[in-house]
């Protein structure tokens, strides 16, 4: 695994990332989600809200890093929260 | 109601998941590795957390490019989507004029990319190619290697003249499965022309413009070769796009964590701009189905 010049904190990403994945599946597979329209414009599946979430949150990061020079962990915090209240109410 | 569940087929996916993960997954969470690292050579390298990030979206060379390049595939997209419009609705729909201008309209799909920068790149040149021969002579200064107006203006007809086609056949064929029943239909209401364009073929043609203009705007974000032939990216930096900046940090200077923090937020762009176009596509849709399932 040399040749991928791994990190800890890019492991501890990918398997956040991972283990999100995993969960979202052991969770459609118990309780099988039924599309719905939230707060969003569009109705969407729990695995759209995710991927909306993911995205989005990506974009906090890169606007805080770039245009504001606020801690980077608040970036975070914030995409958390708003990953939470997409995946309850979008 | 009693759904029997069988997810076996997914097995099936597998091999498709495998290939992909060899070709696309594993690669890009190295580039994500590579983008928090100053890496000097392969056992001396340093975790400079967010930093790259941080230049990169700082650096004006590359804001710059960045503008640019949305500006080209606004442009591009200006001008071929009207224009391909208004060839397939010109375009004679029997007979062998038919024929003739599908497989002249096919023909620059068919020249590689290359190519068609060199024909363009001898065809502009004021000394020996007719087009820059002829501007010049009628009065009009226009060199496209040190004016960047001129660069500029060259790279968009390229564009243009390689790529309406695409826009112009999708369209020919999006009329063609229009039924005769709404021409007639806007006959008996004595409809005008430009009535039966903005009610009926406009509205029907929705579908392929969509897919039209995502393969428009996907193919012209990542343009290399083209101006690559044509400009070389010049004069100065005007005409370097995206793709070329991104070679060039990545290849020729071999600044690898900067190179792959650029790459993550280009990826990221398009990755929101295609999501924006798919969901679009597939709420048209559904929103159709909804709307024959109310009548």
């Amino acid at each position: 695994m040399n040749w991928m010049a791994w990190t800890l904190p890019t492991a501890i990403f990918f398997s956040t990332i991972g283990s999100i994945i995993v969960m979202m599946t052991v969770w459609e597979i118990r309780s099988p989600c039924i599309e719905r329209k939230g707060f969003l414009p569009i109705s969407t599946t729990r695995g759209d809200r995710l991927f909306i979430g993911l995205l989005s949150s990506a974009f906090i990061h890169l606007f805080t890093l770039g245009f504001t020079s606020l801690n980077i962990w608040l970036a975070l915090i914030a995409s958390v929260i708003w990953l939470i209240s997409l995946m309850r109410w979008g | 109601m009693n759904k029997v569940q069988n997810n076996k087929a997914w097995l099936l996916v597998l091999p498709v998941f495998l290939l992909v993960a060899f070709s696309a997954i594993i690669p890009l969470m190295t580039v994500v590795n590579y983008s928090v690292q100053d890496i000097f050579d392969q056992n001396n390298a340093y975790f400079v957390g967010l930093e790259w990030y941080q230049e990169v979206m700082s650096v004006p060379r590359l804001q710059d490019s960045l503008a640019r390049q949305f500006f080209y595939s606004g442009t591009v997209l200006l001008i071929e989507v009207p224009l391909g419009i208004c060839v397939a609705l010109m375009m004679p729909t029997r007979g062998w004029t038919a024929s003739l201008s599908l497989i002249v309209l096919a023909l620059p799909l068919l020249i590689p990319w290359n190519v068609v920068g060199t024909i363009w790149q001898i065809f502009a040149r004021s000394d020996i190619g007719l087009l820059g021969y002829v501007i010049n002579g009628i009065g009009i200064d226009y060199n496209y290697t040190n004016n960047s107006v001129d660069a500029w203006f060259t790279v968009l007809l390229m564009d243009v003249w390689h790529w309406t086609s695409l826009i112009a056949l999708l369209c020919y064929s999006g009329l063609r499965a229009i039924p005769d029943a709404y021409y007639q239909a806007a006959r008996i209401d004595r409809a005008s022309s430009w009535a039966i364009f903005r009610y009926i073929q406009l509205p029907k043609l929705q579908g392929v413009l969509i897919i039209g203009v995502l393969l428009r705007f996907m193919d012209s974000f990542m343009i290399y070769t083209e101006p690559f032939v044509l400009t070389g990216g010049g004069p100065g930096n005007s005409t370097t796009f995206l793709s070329q900046t991104l070679t060039k940090m990545a290849i020729g200077q071999f600044d690898i964590g900067p190179a792959a923090a650029f790459s993550i937020i280009y990826f990221l762009i398009v990755l929101l701009v295609s999501w924006l176009f798919f969901t679009t596509i597939t709420h048209l849709d559904k929103d159709k189905v909804k709307e024959q399932s109310h009548d």
